[in-house]
């Protein structure tokens, strides 16, 4: 059982929360990711490690409500417990030791790019950080990476910072020249035009892959990619890749696996099932 | 009773195992074998002829003593039974399911040589179902501890028969596993309509009694690693099974309905997808599901699908039933369930829609040659025999290869070419202290010979410790 010890709404639709993990806290790695079950008969979800505080031995999970399994997690409480946490997994990722980074984060995936981020500025990486959102209210981790370097914010609307895409913005960095390497982690279509963006710069970039995995341990296949023209299994292969090198279209279509289990499942949660099958 | 003359025993009959009625079965999950009811079990134990020189012991790999056990039962001392048996095995009401007996005790038995064997699997699974059932209590004394902590790693069969013995012998057990639940393949794999998960949990049970603290969620290699185990515990056994799934490599492979049995398998196993309602772990239910493989891994995931409710649930094979590597049971239980053999078949390709979900199996059809290195007759293409098997989920059961999560971070370790840990006789790694056993060392290989794996490490471990 690991206890919450502390949960704060990000967005209208990200949650975080820190949980009790005392030994994952220890020695995670940016990059790396849990595997999390909420109660007994629970599914089996993979969140990153946004965040961890050793000395409070908890890490921060930060969590879009999309599903049920996410709708589950972010209802619990303070002194709720999530029943497993298993990690930390995957690789960590691979960090420069000099020069200057871009940090692309979309959506969620800003959760995702800051622990990089931090990882990177102590290492003493000048880092430029481009994040986006729908809108003010959806944008998320801006004062922890300001603490990184400079940040660059995008809404949709307009309503934060610049109107428009992260993609444009980051164009407009990569164009200034000096960058030595890319970070993107968002949905499909935004890692995908950002490798696309960064393939005409020569910018080697690394993306973040969000297969649907069960076990996290290479036992089940069910998270495999293709890189390179290569099957790789995201969870112990990963679930950083190059970006140059990854089949988005494919990793795309087998998130849609189970849309009609999850479409039912969502609206069962949401009171409008009727029809029991 | 054990006065009967051997004349006697021979006129006796092998006696069938009572099954649910494979209409009726083939739609739940419900166990398919229903046991020996005592009067059975007394009438088979007495088909056993004593032999002096028990040639069923030779084809057991942990030797249990069939004679003296099978006798106990013929004399209707059941709890004796359970004891002599349990000595020598430590979780009889597994193996007693799901060895595969006629390539192993009963295709050794004097009896089947003309004629019918003794049931001994069946006969093994009665007496561990009794003690199960009768809560035996063990009369042995708790041993003094002995100051000396040990992991284990990896909660399946060998794992756990490991730290039961390490435990009896006053040992302080810590068992790592790395799934929320521990069992390995017996919780994950194999479904619970040929081993019930409860049986696995009481096992479990058992050894938390005994004193082995589990704890899941920890994946050996990550979480901790070899080293750093190797600074906190005084010996160390690695059992974290074969892992990783081989797929075919043909093109389509990844379209969606595509499963490696594992994932198949776990998905309706441990994460119990196999509800008909009210689960959370989705799993693709297809009409016409094809399975690739001729084992046991095969056999579960094709009498899964059918239970699913596929309305054809295939194997495709490319040699003939007689090569095939599952035990002759599931193959009899699959066939009266009405699973379609493919047989002679080898898919080339999967056949996608225009959104890629699979909607069949390109196949040729194969004939059988010359014997190839493994004395089966090696299947060759008939040319131009290629056509396609409508399906809408392929499950993918070809084989495991050695998970190297483990073993990448303790690059000192010795493994062999194929990436399984090297041991010498007594299971030890190149590591002092670190042994190894079961899947990891020998591939995928059986839950007996994991769990003599386990055993003999132990008593190699112990040796080690007092040293
Ligand atoms: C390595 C990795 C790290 C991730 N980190 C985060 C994170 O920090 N924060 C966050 O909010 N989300 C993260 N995700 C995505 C998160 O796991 C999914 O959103 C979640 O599993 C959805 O479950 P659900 O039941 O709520 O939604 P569902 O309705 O079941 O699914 C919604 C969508 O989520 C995806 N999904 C469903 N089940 C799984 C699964 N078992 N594994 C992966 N994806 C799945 C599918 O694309 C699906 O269309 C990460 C995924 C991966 C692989
Ligand atoms: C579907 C199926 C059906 C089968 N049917 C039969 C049968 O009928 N008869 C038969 O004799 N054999 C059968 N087998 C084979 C048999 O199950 C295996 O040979 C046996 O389970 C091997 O035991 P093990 O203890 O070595 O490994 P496993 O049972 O694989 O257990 C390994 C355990 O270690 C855990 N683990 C893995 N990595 C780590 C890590 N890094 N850290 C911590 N824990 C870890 C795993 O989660 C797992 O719980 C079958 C196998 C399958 C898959
Ligand atoms: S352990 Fe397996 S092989 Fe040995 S006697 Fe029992 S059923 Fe037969
Ligand atoms: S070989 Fe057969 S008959 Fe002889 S002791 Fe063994 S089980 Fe009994
Ligand atoms: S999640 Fe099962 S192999 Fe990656």
């Amino acid at each position: 059982m690991h206890k919450i010890l502390a949960k704060k709404q990000l967005s209208p639709n990200v949650t975080r929360l820190d949980v009790l993990a005392p030994r994952i806290a220890e020695i995670k790695q940016p990059g790396q990711f849990v595997i999390v079950r909420a109660q007994e008969g629970g599914e089996r979800i993979p969140l990153t490690i946004a965040d961890a505080d050793p000395a409070k031995g908890t890490i921060a999970l930060v969590i879009q409500a999309v599903g049920k399994s996410t709708r589950e997690l972010v209802a619990l409480e303070v002194c709720d417990a999530i029943r497993d946490v298993s990690g930390p997994l995957g690789h960590p990722t691979e960090l420069i030791a000099s020069g200057r980074a871009l940090c692309i984060g979309g959506g969620v995936g800003t959760a995702v790019v800051h622990p990089i981020a931090k990882a990177l500025h102590a290492k003493g990486v000048q880092v430029t950080s481009v994040i986006g959102g729908r809108a003010k209210e959806w944008v998320i981790f801006e004062d922890d990476l300001q603490k990184c370097g400079d940040v660059i914010v995008c809404t949709d609307d307009g309503s934060h910072g610049r109107k428009g895409f992260v993609t444009d913005a980051a164009k407009e960095v990569l164009t200034a020249g000096g960058i030595d390497i890319v970070y993107a982690v968002g949905p499909v279509p935004m890692m995908r035009a950002v490798a696309n963006l960064t393939r005409p710069f020569g910018v080697h970039t690394v993306v973040s892959l969000n297969p649907v995995m069960v076990d996290g341990t290479g036992m089940c296949g069910g998270c495999r990619v293709e890189v390179g023209g290569e099957t790789k299994f995201a969870c112990v292969d990963g679930p950083e890749f190059d970006g140059h090198k990854v089949d988005f279209d494919l990793l795309a279509d087998r998130l849609q696996t189970y849309r009609e289990f999850e479409q039912r499942a969502n609206a069962c949660a949401d009171g409008q099932c009727r029809i029991r099958r | 009773m054990s006065t009967l003359s051997a004349k006697e025993r021979m006129q006796i009959t092998r006696q069938s195992m009572p099954e649910q009625d494979a209409a009726e079965r083939s739609r739940n999950f419900q166990e398919v074998n229903l046991g020996f009811p005592e009067q059975l079990a007394l009438l088979e134990a007495q088909r056993c002829l004593q032999c002096k020189a028990a040639k069923c012991m030779q084809g057991c790999p942990v030797m249990v003593n069939i004679p003296r056990f099978v006798s106990l039962v013929a004399q209707g001392d059941m709890a004796g039974a359970a004891k002599s048996l349990m000595g020598d095995n430590a979780l009889p009401s597994v193996s007693g399911r799901v060895c595969p007996q006629e390539q192993q005790c009963e295709g050794s038995c004097i009896r089947g040589v003309k004629g019918q064997p003794v049931a001994i699997g069946y006969l093994e699974r009665f007496v561990a179902d009794w003690a199960r059932n009768h809560g035996t209590v063990s009369d042995e004394a708790q041993p003094a501890p002995t100051g000396k902590k040990v992991a284990v790693i990896g909660g399946g069969p060998a794992g756990l028969t490991a730290a039961g013995e390490l435990v009896k012998k006053g040992h302080d057990v810590t068992l790592y596993e790395a799934l929320h639940k521990p069992g390995g393949v017996l919780v994950y794999g194999i479904p619970e309509f040929r081993l019930p998960k409860k049986i696995v949990a009481s096992e479990v049970d058992r050894l938390t009694k005994a004193g082995v603290k589990i704890e899941c969620n920890v994946v050996i290699g990550r979480t901790y690693t070899i080293p750093e185990l190797r600074e906190r515990f005084d010996a160390i056994f690695i059992a974290n099974g074969a892992g990783l799934p081989v797929f075919m490599n043909v093109p389509g492979e990844n379209f969606k309905g595509v499963y490696a049995a594992n994932e198949y398998l776990t998905r309706v196993n441990l994460m119990e997808a196999y509800h008909a309602e009210g689960a959370n772990t989705p799993v693709l239910k297809g009409q016409r599901v094809a399975v690739v493989g001729g084992g046991n891994v095969a056999m579960d995931a094709v009498r899964t699908a059918k239970r699913l409710g596929a309305e054809k649930a295939m194997i495709v094979y490319r040699r003939t039933k007689e090569e095939m590597p599952a035990r002759a049971e599931e193959v009899h239980h699959a066939g009266q369930e009405g699973v379609d053999f493919q047989l002679l078949v080898a898919p080339l390709e999967v056949v996608g829609d225009e959104k890629r979900w699979v909607k069949g199996l390109k196949c040729e059809r194969m004939e059988l040659g010359e014997p190839d290195a493994s004395g089966r007759r090696r299947p060759q293409p008939v040319a131009g025999s290629e056509f396609i098997l409508d399906c809408d989920v392929v499950v993918v059961a070809i084989g495991t290869k050695a998970n190297p999560l483990l073993t990448a971070t303790c690059p000192e370790m010795k493994l062999n070419k194929r990436g399984n840990i090297e041991t010498d006789e007594a299971g030890m790694t190149s590591i002092p202290g670190v042994f190894a056993g079961g899947d990891i060392v020998r591939g995928a290989a059986t839950v007996i010979l994991a769990m003599g794996d386990g055993k003999r490490a132990a008593q190699a471990i112990d040796a080690y410790l007092k040293k």
